[in-house]
């Protein structure tokens, strides 16, 4: 040993030291372990991983709204809107070049159904005011092409903002259509923005580079030679109105110098500019204050008002509130289903513990055929037990008719044990028992007889010997059944549905519901997220208190 | 040795010949995926509107999907994943509205895409106000009705012909099924709770209104099994477990007129709604192009009037109307089965898809926390 501490580190046969050449091949080796996992792996990240993740991605994100009305966003930043006021006309106006675009876009109704799982009423807003924003930009058109006929002409607009030096702009614009679509809108427009008339007019610049931007990319046709959305002829007279607008234009002597001079001439018959009154009067919904209010509530990216409807509270103004008491329903059915599942998970073990002691304790032979009335109904079809049920749980059903046969009820006052949550216990119980019983099974089957006849032969009563010897082995048994059990309850679906009626139903019903019927998918995402969240709670939580080193599937 | 190798080479051969028959499976172009409902209304689409089609164009093969109950769902979840394996969905009009306004069905312009009616008169007069939206293309009228059992209606009392019956314990004791969502249970609580037919959804419209109907269906709600598939109430009024029950008229005459059970129609107040196509949007050229032709073919006057040989659903057009004919294996007069016979409905309310677009978040809320309580 001292020899090697004196020479140098150890060498291996090929003269590399050996810790290197050990570390290689435990790389090596690992390496190849990792290969041998890595279909597992890519399997469990795919399936698994990578859905729950955007699950509760889903639950949070909130893009939709400041993606497909960025400036109205931006603009409604200083509005305060507790005191009953509107927002500014700056807004409005915002809203109108905001609207239009994801109008054209097709993208305005998307964000109408995801504000009315927030306040009734936007769906239609959306809607039919996306039918008519043509109509709030036709006044200044019509007025442009009055003053000089030459704004009726595409080429006119496309030769006045030609130019360079706009590319910002450009990149800009394309920048808000990417995030609204939520594709690339790269590539070639056949435009180039005069940076002179971005500053000039500054407003007119962005409404043409939108049209521009979508009429190459989206539409595939030729700027030049298409006439540009009633936008831009919207902004350009807003573009007049500005403060000191007028004398800058007055100086300049580009292209389409000459219909800007006849437009600047024919000012004092601009009409009226007030998109305000004419959203209100598109619509009135954008007359009231409340639907200002959950706009702006719910312009983040990213929003926690998901969770907050998941627990029956609502984002306000001024933070989380609960919601009103007829529109609460989701901890109600958390508790419920935590308290069913639990009730499921007690029967379980009531009947499965003597089956289970029975199979493990028969000879062989009787043991097989008894396993296979237990794997039977295992063996069957979900939803075929599912259907059995409810032909012997209905009031006309088997179970009842026995009953009123036999004497025990009345034919008039047959018992309810389906659609409701009888039903669900009943049909649940007997759905999930093979999942008590198997692990419970090879749990007896490794406890030696012997111990029993030992106790017994120390004096012990058959009770006694039962609760003080072989019950403590068999727990590891019934924490994992319990386990089992208790977790497939909590998210199942298919049998509540069917005999569950209105109070046998679980939360995972409502999450269904979400997904498939309302389609918020936002809802069922927190909803779902809660529940992961409970299951892992109660299994640290078991793990506290029985210790999850005491769960045995076997051995 | 020999052995695994054989093992291997036909395996091999196996997976080549499965992989060809797939590729070619799907590669052939005339494979064409309906989305529609199943049983008897996939089954009337498919002898009035494929087989016909397919006799014509022999190489088009058909595939159905029975998804209609999720297509919203299934839509946008194959619009997000890119992969549209979907040519032609059959849906709700209020599902047709809220793909439309996803983005997720094609617009459409109906007098260039669908068959004058034989008179000449454009499809968008021949359909009429039923083309509700930009993207649904109509085929049938249905109604949400009552049926009830004739053999449990107490002796000595008239059979139920009015809404309000379902309301009535006294006289009709028993229990009812219902669907297990607002909307047409709102409407008929109101109806019956003293609001005119054309107040009701100005009633609805406010908090008063929602909670006036749940008030009402509060009256009954001991007795009342809510149900979720449009299959239940028939198997319910069948099994003797509820007195009457809505659910949809075709779904009815068939446990009445084919299956001989003691059901009577009760058609006061039955809420009209239509059921049609939508085109998904996002088809390649290719699809799209075979999916017009044979949309144009389907939706015409005497394909829509066919159908109505097979289940008790109006046609869309005015103009199919005139030819709706006999059952086709029971031989029996279709017109009066029609929701639309004048017989039949001198009480009806048309869903009210607008409104119901937006309140049925809110409205499906407050329903089903009542439910819950």
């Amino acid at each position: 040993m001292t020899d090697t501490t004196t020479s140098g580190p150890m060498l291996s046969a090929d003269g590399v030291p050996l810790k290197k050449s050990l570390a290689r091949a435990l790389r090596r080796q690992k390496l190849r372990a990792l290969i041998l996992i890595a279909p597992l792996l890519a399997f469990v990240v795919l399936t698994f991983v990578v859905p729950i993740g955007s699950m509760l991605f889903r639950s949070v994100e909130n893009q939709i709204v400041s993606g497909t009305l960025p400036k109205t966003i931006e603009a409604l930043e200083t509005w305060e809107g507790e005191d009953g006021t509107l927002p500014d006309q700056e807004v409005f106006q915002a809203l109108f070049f905001d609207m239009f675009r994801a109008a054209e876009a097709k993208e305005h109704t998307k964000l109408g159904s995801r504000l009315n799982y927030e306040r009734t009423g936007f769906s239609s807003v959306f809607r039919t005011t996306g039918r008519s924003l043509d109509d709030i930009g036709e006044p200044f058109q019509d007025w442009l092409e009055d003053a000089d006929p030459a704004f009726a002409d595409g080429l006119t607009w496309y030769e006045m903002l030609s130019g360079t030096g706009g590319e910002d702009l450009i990149e800009d614009r394309r920048a808000i259509w990417a995030n609204m679509v939520g594709e690339g809108f790269a590539g070639d427009i056949g435009f180039t923005l005069s940076g002179e008339m971005a500053e000039l007019l500054p407003q007119t610049a962005a409404a043409y580079s939108d049209w521009a931007i979508y009429t190459a990319i989206v539409d595939g046709d030729v700027v030049a030679e298409e006439d540009p959305w009633e936008t831009v002829y919207a902004a350009l007279a807003l573009d007049f109105a500005r403060d000191g607008a007028v004398s800058a234009l007055v100086a300049y002597s580009g292209a389409g110098a000459a219909p800007i001079a006849n437009a600047l001439a024919a000012l004092p018959s601009l009409p009226e500019i007030d998109f305000r009154a004419a959203f209100v009067a598109e619509n009135e919904g954008w007359g009231d204050t409340g639907n200002w209010q959950t706009l702006k509530i719910y312009s983040p990216d990213y929003t926690t008002g998901y969770f907050l409807n998941a627990i029956d509270m609502k984002k306000g103004l001024d933070g989380a509130m609960a919601r009103p008491e007829n529109q609460q329903i989701y901890v109600k059915l958390f508790i419920r289903t935590m308290i069913m599942s639990l009730i499921i998970t007690g029967s379980c073990i009531l009947l499965g513990y003597p089956v289970a002691w029975l199979l493990a304790n028969l000879p062989v032979r009787s043991a097989n055929v008894l396993m296979i009335l237990v794997l039977l109904p295992f063996w069957t079809s979900l939803l075929v037990r599912t259907s059995a049920w409810k032909v012997l749980l209905q009031q006309q059903g088997v179970i009842n008719n026995i009953l009123v046969w036999l004497g025990f009820v009345d034919d008039t006052n047959r018992l309810i044990l389906m659609n409701n949550s009888t039903g669900t216990i009943i049909a649940m119980t007997h759905i999930l028992l093979p999942f008590m019983i198997l692990p419970l099974y090879s749990v007896m089957k490794t406890i030696p007889p012997s111990y029993l006849r030992a106790a017994k032969s120390l004096g012990a009563t058959n009770w006694t010997a039962f609760w003080r010897v072989y019950f403590p082995q068999s727990i590891p048994g019934i924490g994992a059944g319990s386990i089992l059990v208790f977790i497939l309850a909590i998210g199942y679906y298919i049998t509540p549905e069917i005999v569950g009626g209105t109070d046998g139903v679980f939360i995972s019903n409502r999450i269904a519901h979400h997904i498939s019927s309302s389609l918020n998918w936002g809802l069922a995402a927190a909803l779902g997220s809660i529940l992961l969240v409970l299951v892992l709670a109660l299994y640290w939580l078991y793990d506290r208190i029985v210790g999850i080193d005491n769960v045995k599937l076997g051995g | 040795m020999k052995l695994s190798k054989t093992l291997l080479a036909t395996s091999a051969i196996g997976v080549a010949a499965a992989g060809l028959a797939y590729a070619g499976g799907h590669m052939a172009s005339g494979t064409f995926t309906f989305v529609s409902w199943g049983g008897a209304y996939q089954a009337s689409q498919a002898n009035a509107y494929t087989t016909p089609y397919t006799a014509n164009n022999p190489d088009v093969q058909v595939v159905w999907d029975e998804s209609s109950n999720e297509a919203v769902a299934k839509l946008r979840a194959m619009n997000e994943a890119g992969n549209l394996t979907w040519d032609l969905v059959d849906v709700v009009a209020a599902d047709a509205l809220r793909l439309c306004d996803e983005g997720l069905a094609m617009e459409i312009d109906p007098d260039e895409i669908l068959a004058p009616a034989p008179d000449g008169t454009p499809a968008s007069e021949d359909f009429g106000d039923l083309l509700v939206g930009d993207c649904f293309i109509p085929q049938i009228v249905y109604s949400t009705t009552f049926g009830y059992r004739t053999d449990m209606v107490p002796a000595g009392v008239e059979p139920p012909n009015d809404i309000c019956d379902v309301f009535d314990l006294e006289t009709y004791p028993g229990m009812r099924s219902l669907e297990s969502r607002p909307i047409n249970n709102m409407e008929w609580a109101l109806m019956c709770d003293g609001v005119a037919k054309e107040d009701i959804y100005d009633v609805l419209a406010t908090e008063a209104g929602q909670e006036q109907a749940l008030a009402k269906l509060d009256t009954i709600r001991d007795s009342v099994i809510w149900w979720n598939a449009g299959a239940d109430t028939p198997q319910l009024l069948a099994d003797g477990e509820v007195f009457i029950g809505s659910t949809y008229n075709g779904r009815l005459f068939s446990a009445i007129v084919e299956q001989n059970q003691p059901i009577g129609m009760m058609w006061d107040a039955q809420v009209f709604d239509l059921d049609g196509w939508i085109i998904p949007t996002g088809l390649p050229e290719d699809r799209l192009a075979r999916v017009l032709d044979f949309v144009y073919f389907a939706t015409d006057t005497q394909r829509l009037a066919d159908q109505a040989a097979y289940i008790s659903y109006g046609p869309a057009r005015v103009s199919s109307a005139p030819l709706v004919g006999t059952h086709a294996d029971l031989g029996i007069e279709m017109a009066p089965h029609m929701p639309t016979d004048p017989n039949n409905a001198t009480n009806s309310i048309l869903y009210n898809f607008e409104f119901w677009a937006d309140y049925r978040d809110d409205i499906d809320a407050k329903f089903q926390a009542w439910l819950a309580q």
